[in-house]
């Protein structure tokens, strides 16, 4: 009774960060009870997160713009645009693809500090600089693909960042070893950080949760984890895609939570005048989040690029829709300082399930823009109640 | 028997927790020029608020007479459409559009619903030439001098048809030009007939223009003074306004050990290029280590631009003089470069720029010194942690724990986080900017005690009050501030509540 008793004030106080867990959770089971399982097939699954895989990035970056109370409009073209400036140097120009993402991803930097310096130095409103943005990166991708149109890309390693797979090693029992491997390895690092959390805690006598319900807790993420491993194992493993997606999220999981930047991050965007009273630099921290933000645009640009195996003159079109209403999802605040990286990933998997089982089931494109602005408007409205409640 | 146009009695207003008015009696003849005077928070504002609608009937005790009958106002345009206009220090016109436009802006001249612009203009040079203002119509506010913004708004009161006209402390932020003017229209437009209840902290004014004077204190009426009885003299309004006894207890103060000055300003200037004029005029002063200095003064007295000014310029000011910090003179470009200096200021408001509310006291206490808990840009959340313990415990915060929001404490609470997070930066000039408004007496004194500490550890403070016995109480010496000038400095000993008042009304 003490049990049910904890576990349900504990979700009532965090209901906001379950919140999108258990949306996720519903949404899930739902698809997969309707198209008899063929949702949670490995294929599918392995499908879904590669076509998540450019818009994550971008919320991830995205959060981090909406934390300091600003907005990117122009992700998507900024994407479009990159793509198609990797796809013209490794075909017509033939430069190596180990210095082509560098370079995309350095021009992604220069173009954000370039917004930094509009909204940061000029004090233009962000929603404008960005919309400008958005009306000259569109200009620039139709003029660097006028003359080729649609520029196939014949370059396995560059394309496999958007179908390949890491290398099986071998296959156990048909499943494949190194996703396995993988899949443990982040177990045992979500169970080995989560008890020294709780050690450190405890330390200095913190409320923790009781045992039983922190063993639940433990099993039941390590549970997913170890499901959506062996899934996808089934398959062809995790993608490059996926791990990439990874990579960029421990990174700013860690520079959020742990470093000084991060903190700096959520202090102008909980109270910018504060924060400047505070001794802390509040142009200089505008600077670098829209540098990440066009850099991860940059990354965005190849994987789709590289998914595509060639960079169109429409690549690009309304990701950063995609990308802000993702950030929403996951519950980013536009009030400012408020929401996590993670959450944005979450949020990116919401909107990709949607749109994957509704593709599924066979649902028409009509009824699936009005049910996945219905998702986000819900988001919003839910995060808008706990807050009041909070208060 | 005079003929009273206004008759406020009885008035109580209640907030929860504190009586900011009770019994008021106030009573305005027809055709006077009436002066309402106090320190800061004795009620005058409220009071006001009460009278023009703002606090709406039923949400205060006793009974507003106003042109001999029982009032009940509901909303501000209630008392607007009775002939009552205020004007606010903080002007309430609209920079971007033209001078008739704001004159008429809600009362709009209108020919079956359709504004009738060329009408409008005519009207609004009849109403420019009642209060004296040549200019043309269609200039835009913004470019206009604060003085004939103030004009604009007599003239949009005018066009109102008002009786009463209540101006809250309309010279504060004139130059003396424009103040003469100013006073020279009001005392025209008594002549009209027109009442007016002026808000003033310059005694000069009040001396110089008022029929009646009434003090206020502590949301009580003291008395009412009138010029005819040759009852107006500044000296007396003082006695009036500061009559209180100091009965707040303040905790002993250690032996005294006071060294070399770590802190001087030499003709020290600071110029506001987005209220285009100076809020800290030539000021010259000194700090000593092991110090208290009290910087008193009324509201709009510069205090908070001199102290921003010193705490790197965050609203860019352009400085002029010099600041010598520990012999050297200094000049900050940003509020990063005073903390590292050693200049630390714990803000007013601190809800409003103070503290981040919606994050626990761990993240606000280390705000302020981040390099302080991290090593190479990554944070130790253990001396966090402990930083943060340490803090809550010496400074006897009252919270859960540590990971308790901000936002949810009582403001003693709150204004405890504040100065640790201003303590953890470890500086050698600390300025306290009202540190103990709104909070009770327990918290008050435990941060009076703090302050001793402190300076027994060898920093020096500079604490800006608007509590006279605040500043009696704690300070060492006193400077008193009028008008982004500094009017004075009395030792301990010389200080008192009538001469700081003194200086603080020229």
């Amino acid at each position: 009774m003490k049990f049910v008793n904890e576990a349900s004030t504990l979700i009532k106080d965090n209901i906001r960060d379950y919140g999108m867990y258990i949306a996720l959770f519903v949404i899930m089971l739902t698809f997969n009870i309707l198209t008899d399982g063929l949702f949670m097939s490995s294929r599918n699954i392995s499908n879904l997160f590669d076509s998540a895989g450019y818009i994550a990035v971008l919320a991830v970056g995205m959060t981090l713009v909406i934390v300091i109370r600003h907005i990117d409009l122009s992700v998507g073209y900024v994407a479009g645009f990159l793509g198609a400036i990797a796809a013209i140097l490794l075909m017509h120009y033939g430069i190596p693809v180990y210095v082509v993402i560098p370079m995309i991803l350095l021009f992604g930097i220069a173009i954000g500090s370039l917004n930094g310096f509009l909204i940061a130095q000029l004090g233009i409103p962000a929603f404008v600089a960005s919309l400008a943005g958005m009306l000259i990166f569109r200009g620039a991708l139709l003029q660097v693909t006028e003359g080729t149109g649609t520029i196939i890309i014949q370059n396995n390693t560059f394309n496999a960042l958007g179908n390949g797979f890491i290398p099986s090693i071998a296959k156990v029992n048909d499943l494949h070893l190194l996703s396995l491997i993988v899949g443990l390895l982040g177990i045992a690092i979500y169970i080995y950080s989560e008890i020294k959390t709780r050690r450190d805690k405890q330390k200095y006598n913190f409320d923790v949760v009781s045992p039983s319900i922190f063993m639940l807790k433990l099993v039941f993420v390590s549970a997913i984890i170890g499901y959506v491993t062996w899934v996808l194992a089934g398959y062809n493993g995790f993608s490059w895609t996926m791990m990439i997606v990874l990579a960029v999220v421990m990174i700013y999981h860690f520079i959020t939570t742990k470093t000084v930047l991060g903190r700096q991050i959520y202090a102008v965007g909980s109270n910018p005048e504060a924060a400047h009273l505070s001794g802390i630099n509040v142009k200089k921290v505008t600077y670098i989040v829209m540098a990440s933000m066009s850099m991860l645009a940059a990354l965005s640009g190849i994987l789709y690029t590289a998914r595509l195996q060639s960079a169109t003159t429409t690549a690009g079109m309304l990701f950063e829709l995609d990308a802000i209403a993702a950030a929403y999802v996951g519950g980013v605040s536009s009030a400012g300082g408020v929401g996590k990286v993670t959450g944005a990933i979450i949020g990116a998997v919401v909107m990709a399930s949607l749109t994957n089982g509704m593709n599924l089931l066979g649902v028409g494109i009509s009824y699936q823009y009005m049910i996945r602005g219905g998702v986000l408007a819900g988001a919003v409205i839910f995060d808008v109640l706990t807050r009041k409640k909070g208060k | 028997m005079a003929e009273y146009i206004l008759e406020m009695h009885d008035i109580t207003k209640q907030f929860p927790g504190v009586k900011a008015l009770s019994d008021v009696n106030f009573k305005v003849e027809k055709g006077e020029i009436h002066c309402l005077i106090g320190e800061n928070g004795a009620g005058k504002s409220t009071l006001m608020k009460v009278l023009s609608g703002v606090y709406p009937y039923g949400e205060y005790e006793g009974d507003i007479v106003y042109e001999g009958k029982v009032q009940q106002f509901n909303k501000i345009s209630d008392s607007v459409d009775a002939g009552i206009a205020i004007i606010y220090q903080e002007l309430a016109l609209f920079p971007d559009l033209s001078v008739y436009e704001n004159i008429y802006i809600g009362n709009e001249v209108k020919n079956g619903g359709v504004i009738n612009w060329n009408q409008t203009i005519v009207k609004a040079k009849k109403m420019l030439n009642k209060v004296n203002l040549k200019v043309n119509p269609e200039v835009l506010i913004k470019d206009l001098g604060v003085g004939k913004q103030q004009l604009v708004e007599i003239a949009k009161a005018l066009s109102k048809n008002v009786k009463l006209l209540i101006l809250d402390e309309p010279t504060a932020a004139l130059n003396e030009d424009d103040s003469e003017n100013l006073l020279q229209l009001i005392k025209e437009l008594k002549k009209q007939g027109i009442t007016c209840i002026m808000i003033s902290h310059k005694l000069k004014e009040v001396v110089a223009i008022a029929d009646k004077a009434t003090v206020l204190r502590d949301g009580q009426t003291i008395c009412t003074l009138d010029a005819k009885k040759g009852e107006m003299e500044e000296r007396t309004i003082i006695k009036h306004m500061v009559g209180r006894e100091i009965n707040d207890i303040y905790p002993k103060r250690p032996e005294k050990n006071i060294g070399d000055k770590v802190l001087e300003l030499r003709h020290w200037s600071a110029y506001d290029p987005q209220l285009g004029r100076s809020v800290v005029k030539k000021a010259d002063l000194h700090l000593r280590k092991g110090e208290i200095i009290g910087i008193a003064g009324l509201m709009g007295s510069g205090r908070t631009e001199l102290a921003l000014s010193i705490f790197g310029n965050p609203k860019n000011y352009k400085l002029y003089g010099e600041l010598i910090l520990e012999g050297d003179q200094k000049k900050f470009n940003h509020t990063g470069e005073a903390i590292k200096a050693g200049v630390a200021y714990v803000t007013e408001d601190r809800k409003g720029n103070g503290l981040f509310l919606i994050q626990n006291i761990t993240n606000n206490v280390s705000a302020a010194k981040l390099t302080g808990i991290a090593k190479n840009g990554v944070i130790n959340d253990n001396e966090e942690i402990r930083v943060a313990e340490h803090y809550k415990n010496s400074l006897h915060i009252k919270a859960s724990s540590i990971e308790q929001l901000v936002g949810k404490l009582s403001g003693g609470n709150q204004q405890k986080v504040s100065l640790g997070k201003w303590l953890f930066v470890g500086p050698k000039v600390l300025i306290l900017d009202e540190p103990t408004r709104g909070i009770d007496v327990g918290a008050k004194f435990e941060i009076y005690t703090v302050m001793n500490t402190l300076i027994e550890q060898g920093l020096s403070i500079i604490m800006i009050s608007s509590e006279l016995g605040e500043v009696l109480g704690m300070s060492d010496r006193v400077y008193v501030m009028a008008d982004g000038k500094i009017k004075g400095e009395l030792s301990a000993d010389e200080a008192d509540q009538e001469k700081i008042m003194e200086l603080a009304t020229q």
